[in-house]
């Protein structure tokens, strides 16, 4: 009877830890990220890791933030041309380009993006400073490895992920401005004039205040998985892929409610 | 001037100190020895605050090390780690001179380079040296570097783990001879964890040997030789019978 019972019973008890994980691990990230906040505000600051973390998460993901928002302005345009053509509605464009591209592909893009480049090269590259006792070495050093590796770089993630973004939006556009203007037949002052007309302040806001929490939640995921990698090399591994994995979700899970905390009815 | 009173640390089920009781005068060089995983980093990174001990106390100057002020106490130590440990990100001057860069030691960028060029040629490498990554460096001179920047600050304590370990004999015998000769002129208190022997004959005032989470035997380096304990006879002369259990 018992053993029946317990047979029963342990689908229930594994979803059961599986469930008392998720929420300790939630814990452990809450924890983390508040203890991190305070340290960006506290001294000592290192100006240096923090220009340092501003080349690297905002410079230099440039090319690859360009041309992804580039692409997909302008796959958006000739998707929302040919869906318009339907029922008569080719002419909504411009407009529609715009909000896409401001209030979601852009953000969610960047931030996608910024979470395979700087979320990994963060969680491998901190990951590896565990590893070879690096971490240890800034203790002895008086170095608080919290301000030192991740009060700069997400202080960094907060501030210039929201000006990719706004870069993202505008190469966006002009992708769908390129395609609608060479080869769908739009007017370049009216299509321009059309996309400044429709967008309102509240959907750049949006869109920046997306960018702020994405590079929060990028950066984050990277410094934290980094700090509680395992050993070796496939400790390294490990973090880096739970940290894309991490911040992609978290960023999607973010852009749900932010959608809807920004343009629920 | 350090003092450890029955200090226990444990990873989940396995116990690895069980009550370890050492002291460590000042100006003094101990060495502890011991087989793979009997715990000596474990001890040196307890006393440094790394990790905190299940049990036990331990005093630095008879103070608590858990009551004393962070950054005072961590700011009397220095340490050279088994890989070297240099940060990758900064070249070899930087590495050196990373505690004169920042924090309360913090000194003009020019002058933190003199010290840190000051401080490689102490080690036996020249100024061409300090604009190098450590990646570009052989295993002998990122050990080097990491004995420059454990000094770099006068630290009052020094702590070396392993330092041999990875290196040839000679390079090995260089690093021995480095450590004796800095610590004596620093007039530093050392504690360095190795199974080298040849290092503890050529650092150690004193020998300390860890087996099964306690000091088995400690006592001078001279004394080691004709101590009568079948565990350090059997340690120091590398046999493979004897009371030390071995896996074959």
């Amino acid at each position: 009877m018992s053993r029946a019972l317990y047979r029963l019973s342990a689908p229930l008890a594994a979803l059961g830890r599986s469930a008392l994980g998720l929420l300790a691990a939630i814990g452990r990230v809450t924890l983390y990220a508040l203890d991190a906040l305070s340290h960006v505000f506290r001294p000592p600051f290192y100006p240096r890791e923090f220009a340092a973390a501003l080349l690297n998460v905002g410079w230099l993901s440039l090319p690859v933030v360009g041309l992804t928002a580039l692409f997909t302005g302008g796959a958006l345009a000739l998707q929302i041309y040919a869906g318009g053509e339907r029922f008569s509605a080719e002419a909504v464009v411009p407009q529609i380009v715009a909000i896409g591209i401001v209030r979601e592909l852009g953000p969610v893009l960047v931030g996608l993006m910024i979470a395979a480049r700087v979320t990994s090269s963060i969680a491998a590259e901190i990951a590896t400073m565990r590893v070879t006792e690096q971490i240890d070495a800034l203790v002895t050093l008086s170095t608080h490895p919290m301000k030192y590796l991740t009060a700069p770089r997400l202080l960094a993630g907060l501030l210039v992920v929201p000006a990719l973004v706004a870069v993202g939006d505008v190469i966006g556009i002009y992708g769908g401005f390129l395609v609608s203007t060479g080869s769908l037949g739009f007017a370049p002052g009216s299509y321009i004039q059309n996309t400044w007309d429709f967008l309102t302040r509240a959907d750049i806001l949006s869109s920046l205040a997306k960018g702020a929490a994405f590079g929060f939640i990028a950066t984050l995921m990277g410094c934290y998985h980094g700090m509680h990698g395992g050993r070796g090399a496939e400790g390294v591994g490990r973090a880096t892929k739970a940290s894309v994995e991490a911040a992609a979700v978290l960023i999607l899970a973010a852009n749900f409610l932010l959608t809807n905390l920004f343009f629920a009815a | 001037m350090i003092e450890l009173i029955g200090v226990h640390k444990g990873f989940g089920a396995k116990q690895v100190l069980r009550g370890v009781d050492l002291s460590i005068a000042r100006g003094e060089s101990m060495v502890v020895i011991g087989g793979s995983g009997t715990g000596k980093s474990v001890l040196l990174k307890c006393i440094l605050g790394l990790l905190e001990p299940d049990a036990g106390r331990i005093l630095l100057d008879g103070q608590d090390v858990r009551e004393a002020e962070r950054d005072a106490f961590l700011a009397r130590f220095g340490m050279l780690f088994q890989g070297g440990a240099l940060f990758d990100s900064l070249p070899v001057w930087q590495n050196v001179a990373f505690r004169l860069l920042r924090g309360r030691l913090k000194r003009p960028r020019e002058e933190a380079r003199e010290i840190a060029v000051e401080k490689l040629r102490r080690v036996g490498l020249g100024p061409e040296v300090a604009d190098l990554l450590p990646a570009e460096l052989s295993g002998g001179m990122q050990k080097r570097v990491g004995l420059a920047r454990a000094i770099a600050a006068e630290p009052e304590i020094i702590f070396f783990d392993e330092p041999t370990t990875g290196l040839d004999p000679i390079m090995a015998g260089v690093i021995n001879a480095l450590i004796r000769e800095i610590v004596t002129e620093m007039g530093a208190t050392a504690m360095t964890i190795t199974h080298d022997m040849s290092s503890v004959r050529a650092i150690a005032d004193k020998v300390a040997m860890l087996h099964a989470g306690k000091v088995r035997w400690s006592g001078p380096v001279g004394e080691m030789d004709a101590s009568g304990d079948p565990y350090l006879d059997q340690f120091i002369h590398g046999r493979a019978e004897g009371p030390i259990e071995t896996l074959r």
